[in-house]
This record gives structure tokens, sequence and C-alpha cells, in this order.
């Protein structure tokens, strides 16, 4: 593989100098922001009810204050974990996973390829490219379905707004969960045999072996990643942010509190199934439904039907399918719904009943 | 020089195809840029993460938007 070598070579070592500046930045960095962090609820408090001179408790007051509270702490966390997910992000290309995963048998490799699907930088544009260069590597198509599955599924943006307006139980079962589906939802394709589902040509392509230069980088590159990635990523869904939790802000304050016991709570046992399904046409980020949602649970929906509704927005969705039809035959695009589906349908079950 | 931008016509690939333009205007080579959007052919190239720039036939990048700076070192500029 020819190696692109970057402005500074990466054996030279960062004078030493640069390299302290580099760790006081970081430092204060942190610093700062947990102390803001810490503080935001006094802030928002502050604000709230005396600036604006809002009654606590009033319904009013307390869609302000969720508002005030949740908007600057959400986009805190999303900064700081966006910026640590690009450094390490840096590390993996979708050519360094491939080759991981092209030795693999199935199993361990339906394991490695839904962990690789959380690190390894991919636009869901991709998908298709993606595809077609594991499956002609010799990646098993079950493999390549574990990694497609948690890919979009188990995204850092998704994590840090479940572990700030959730908490971290909530967070790591969806991790946890999100892993678990992709990792089975693909074995079981692999084991249902249906390479001959894939279209035509791609099965007939030939391609030479990736010439794909490989980059060396330095850490002051990987900190340009991470940057890159909060303008990139925090640009982009800050303002769905915002509106979440404003929709949020709403539901929190002025929907009656068991509203959604009937229709979405542990006793309807349809509405499991109703979820998923009307998950599947939506299509949003994680950024806008996850305030929604935890306004849901605080009316009385269940864990398990929000969790489904949420992977189902989120895994399955209809421009995803239709750009993955140039690549899959229809009976391919069916089974892998309907297996992913089943999946997500289980764990809503589960949690159901578990909580 | 003849300049492709492999990409199936996302945000970062206009993005990409924008800076290699820049980069063209900025150097006032004679270069021709091709947009090429067809998965088949992007394939056929060997790339799979897109977008992803080739030079005369030589692969620059992949998997994400060059910098200008980057662009224009492509260039021989």
């Amino acid at each position: 593989m020819p190696t692109i070598t970057s402005d500074h070579p990466p054996d030279q070592p960062l004078a030493t100098a640069t390299k302290i500046k580099y760790i006081l930045m970081i430092l204060t960095g942190l610093a700062l922001w947990l102390a803001i962090y810490k503080n935001l609820h006094n802030f928002a408090e502050y604000s709230a009810f005396s600036l604006l001179g809002l009654e606590p408790g009033s319904r009013l007051g307390e869609a302000v204050l969720f508002f005030i509270y949740d908007t600057p702490k959400v986009l805190m966390l999303l900064v700081l974990i966006v910026f640590a997910v690009g450094v390490l992000r840096s590390f993996f290309t979708p050519e360094r996973t491939r080759l991981i995963l092209a030795g693999k048998s199935e199993s361990t490799g339906n394991v490695l390829a839904a962990l690789l699907g959380i690190v390894t930088p991919f636009c869901s544009c991709s998908a298709v490219p993606l595809f077609i260069g594991f499956v002609t590597a010799g990646v098993p198509l079950g493999v390549t379905f574990s990694f497609l599955i948690a890919a979009p599924m188990v995204n850092e943006i998704a994590l840090v707004l479940l572990f700030g307006l959730l908490g971290w139980k909530v967070a790591a079962i969806y991790m946890g969960t999100g892993l678990v589906i992709a990792i089975i939802a693909g074995w079981v394709i692999g084991r249902l045999h249906m390479e001959r589902h894939i279209e035509d040509w791609v099965r007939e392509m030939h391609i030479k072996a990736s010439d794909v230069p490989d980059e060396k980088l330095t850490w002051a590159e990987r900190f340009g990643h991470g940057r890159t990635a909060v303008r990139d990523i925090v640009g982009r869904v800050w303002i769905y942010v915002v509106l979440g939790i404003a929709v949020g802000a709403g539901i929190h304050g002025y929907v009656p509190e068991g509203f959604m016991v009937s229709i979405m709570g542990k006793d309807a046992w349809w509405s499991v199934p109703a979820a998923v399904l009307v998950g599947i046409p939506m299509y949003s980020n994680a950024a806008g439904i996850v305030p929604i949602i935890d306004a849901l649970l605080g009316k009385g929906a269940a864990l398990g039907t929000v969790l489904a509704f949420m992977m189902s927005v989120i895994a399955l969705s209809l421009p995803e399918m239709v750009i993955l039809r140039k690549v899959l035959k229809p009976q391919l695009i069916a089974v892998f719904i309907g297996v992913v589906a089943v999946g997500i349908m289980l764990v809503g079950y589960l949690f159901n009943i578990i909580i | 020089m003849e300049i492709k931008v492999l990409g199936p016509g996302c945000a970062k690939c206009s993005e990409t195809e924008k800076i290699m333009t820049e980069a063209i205007a900025e150097t006032g080579i004679t270069a021709t840029i091709e947009k090429i959007s067809d998965f088949q052919q992007i394939a056929k190239y060997g790339v799979f993460s897109t977008p992803a720039v080739v030079i005369d036939g030589q692969i620059k990048c992949v998997g994400k938007v060059p910098t200008k700076k980057e662009a224009l070192a492509w260039l021989d500029w």
C-alpha cells in the first residue's frame, strides 16, 4: 500500500514545547467545560425563576426551565463527545475495517463488524460503495450486514442525547441492545445464504486490490479531525436538538401526566409493533427524536416501546432502502427489514417486561 | 489534467467538487473535472468510501472532503 506522507513526518517527534502546549490547551478546555457544565442547573433556575420571574412548579415555569437547562447541557455534551469520537475515528478507515473483516469467519466477524460499525467513519450515502467493497473483498454477506445495521443505529449523537436526557443506564441499554441486534440480525442473514439475491453486476464484479493511499496522521491532524467533526456534525444537528428540546419542553409542561399510558404504555401490547411500523418510513436523526422521546417517557410511555420506536426510525430508513435497492434484490431487502424489525420488537417487549 | 470526483451526490460530494473547481481556478491550469455518481463506475475504481478524488487515473483521497491545501498539492502547485 503506498503511503501519503503528511506535512510533518509522523516519526519526527513534536517539539516538547508544542506537546506541552497541546496538553495544557486540552486540560484548560476540559476544566472550563466541566465548570460551566456543573453550573448549568443553577444558571437555568436563576434565569427562569429570578430573571424571567416565572413561578416554580407552574406549567410555563417548568417548560422554560426544561428548555434553558437541557439545551446548553445537550449541546455541550455533543461538542465534547463529537470531538472525542472525531479523534478516535481518525484511527479507523473503511479500508482498514475491510482488511480486518475480510479474513474473519462468521460469528466472530459479526461481532467485530458491529463494533467497527460504531468507530468507522462512514457517511450514509456511502452505503452502496461500501457494500460493494466489502462483499467483493470476501467479507461474508451477513458480516457486511452487521456493519451496515450497527453503523447508523449505534451512533455518538444518539448516545449523547440518551445520556444527557435519560441517564447513562438508558444510553447503555440502547448501545448494548443495538449491538446485539446488529450482530444477530447479520448472523441470521448470513445463515439464510442469500448471496444470490445480490444484484448480478455486483457479484460479477472483479475489483483490483485497492490501491487507495493509506494515510499516516500526526496528533495535530487527529485533533484537526475532531474539530472538523464538531463543525460538521454539531453545525448540522444543533437546530434539530433545539427544536426537539422545544417540543419536548412543551410536552413536558402542558401534556397531562399519564397521557401516553393508554397509547404507549406497557399494557398496550400492540404498541411495540405499531411503534416499529410507524418508525420505518419516518426518517429523522437521533438529534431531533431523543428530546421528544424523553418527554413521552415522562408522560407514561413505556421504555421498551419508546426505544423500539427510536431504533426503527434510525436504523430502518426508507431512503437507505431505496439506495440499497441498487445492489440488493427485493427479497434480500425484505429479509433485511424483516429481521431487523423483529429484533427491535423483541428488544421493545423485553424492556417492557423487565422494567 | 483529468480530474474525477467520485460520489453518489450527497453534500460532501458537492463540497469536494467545489473545492477541486476552486483549486483549478486558483492555479490557472487546464483541467477537466468530471463528477461520477454511477455506483458501478465508482466500484470499478476500487473505491468504496466516497467522496473520492481521482487525478489522471490515480486515487488521491477517499472517504473525506479534501482541504484546499491538499487539492493544490495534488495539482502540483
